[in-house]
């Protein structure tokens, strides 16, 4: 299952939107995992890792009633994330400049879709999961999750635009 | 910004979730190609296409972070200081694994141990079924079903021909690996053709030869020194097996001619080049 903790991880972080509270539940979640692990049975550990992680994290949300913790921009400012945002002492400052603010930007558009959205966006397009294991990570019908793609992607590419328009 | 502003998906053209399915590669090649058809003359499928790869393009701003060294260690750390028991299903009947401290620190220490934690665990909790592993004996009779069942009428050979030129391409394309093919209609044994077979979970090349009356099948597939073996022979159930290994193939010849015969085939196979 370690080789999958990237994956966790990830999924842990976007779906609270907090390193803090992403790291918990990854650690709760991976608790389960090592104590479930001899009954299962399945061939994809990934996909049953991380609907682990996803009902971790939904329990946690429900437990602070309903209330999803604070985007992940706000942890700009303590600097809690800012190991993971130096840049990379290979770009020139100018490039790696402009790739941080990108990245900023895109962060803050993904922390802002909505949950049942945002899981579907990064199983997709950060983890590559297939449609199939999608569905079977967040327990929904196929259909549903094509639907929720096209939105997720329909409202990122939106925002992207209407912030465009603004400076 | 109203977050909740929820566009039908089929809002436009019913199809542009199939659109989405082709970029995801979600497709088959025929529902592929029925989407191309439909979307030379839909503006709407076009559009989405363009979207689709703007939506992409902007996702690859945002990195793909692996999880920070530090965090790793904690969350490791931590999970040995749990300590976890292993939860079964009463009726399960596996093999309870208890994870000890020297099991959890073991997989603690270093990726590649947490892969053979793993692979412990599962292998320990089937080791039910580590009885039936294949051994050698479980190929040789997998190798006699298949000629066995490659002699009943019709099954013995996909492409028919004596030539060698027709039977090896035949495998392009069907198999990943190019075997070879020789004829030795000169020395007794000439080709009659060539079939796929399924042996020990992989798709394999038969070649199948004539001796007299009696059907000779070569399997192939890649593996092995690239050192000619010295044939080994076996008997079973009446069926004489030659193994060897040549050219970085490994190659089982499986007949009910006797093991001279069949000796004699794997000689005149090893001298042509």
């Amino acid at each position: 299952m370690l080789p999958h903790l990237d994956a966790a991880h990830n999924l842990a972080r976007w779906l609270m939107r907090d390193p803090g509270a992403g790291e918990d539940v990854l650690q709760d979640a991976m608790v389960r995992a090592l104590t479930y692990f001899p009954s299962f049975k399945g061939i994809n550990p990934r996909g049953w890792l991380l609907q682990i992680v996803r009902n971790t994290a939904y329990s946690s949300m429900k437990l602070n009633h309903g209330i999803e913790l604070v985007p992940l921009a706000s942890n700009e400012a303590d600097g809690t994330d800012a190991i993971a945002d130096l840049p990379s002492l290979d770009d020139d400052p100018e490039a790696s400049l402009i790739k941080a603010r990108d990245s900023f930007h895109m962060r803050q558009l993904i922390g802002n879709l909505p949950l049942e959205l945002r899981e579907i966006l990064v199983l997709r397009e950060l983890e590559e999961l297939s449609y199939k294991e999608i569905a079977e990570v967040t327990r929904t019908p196929i259909g549903t999750v094509m639907s929720r793609l096209w939105r997720a992607r329909q409202m990122l590419v939106r925002m992207t635009a209407e912030q465009g328009q603004k400076p | 910004m109203n977050m909740r502003e929820e566009k039908s998906p089929t809002g436009r053209c019913g199809t542009v979730l199939l659109v989405q399915a082709e970029f995801d590669r979600e497709l088959d090649a025929a529902q592929a190609a029925n989407l191309q058809a439909h979307r030379t003359h839909c503006a709407d499928c076009q559009a989405a296409e363009v979207e689709l790869t703007r939506a992409h393009a902007l996702l690859r701003e945002e990195p793909y972070r692996p999880m920070p060294e530090a965090v790793r260690q904690r969350i490791l750390a931590r999970l040995d200081a749990d300590r976890p028991t292993p939860v079964l299903g009463p009726a399960e009947g596996w093999i309870q694994v208890p994870a000890t401290p020297a099991v959890l620190s073991r997989f603690r220490s270093s990726r590649q141990s947490a892969i053979g934690f793993g692979v412990g665990v599962a292998c320990a909790a089937a080791l039910a079924f580590l009885v039936l592993a294949p051994t050698e004996q479980n190929l040789t009779e997998q190798l006699v079903a298949a000629h066995v069942r490659a002699l009943q009428p019709g099954h013995l050979e996909d492409v028919v021909s004596t030539d060698q030129h027709t039977v090896k391409p035949w495998f392009d394309g069907r198999i990943d690996f190019a075997p070879p093919v020789k004829d030795f209609a000169a020395g007794g044994f000439p080709l009659i053709g060539g079939r796929l077979d399924y042996i020990d979970g992989r798709p394999v090349a038969a070649l199948v030869y004539r001796h007299d009356r009696h059907i000779i099948d070569l399997y192939v597939w890649p593996g092995a020194a690239n050192a000619i073996s010295n044939p080994a022979v076996a008997d079973r159930n009446g069926y004489s097996i030659v193994h060897w290994t040549q050219d970085g193939m490994t190659f089982w010849a499986v007949s009910d001619v006797g093991p001279g015969e069949l000796r004699a085939f794997t000689a005149a196979w090893q001298e042509t080049s």
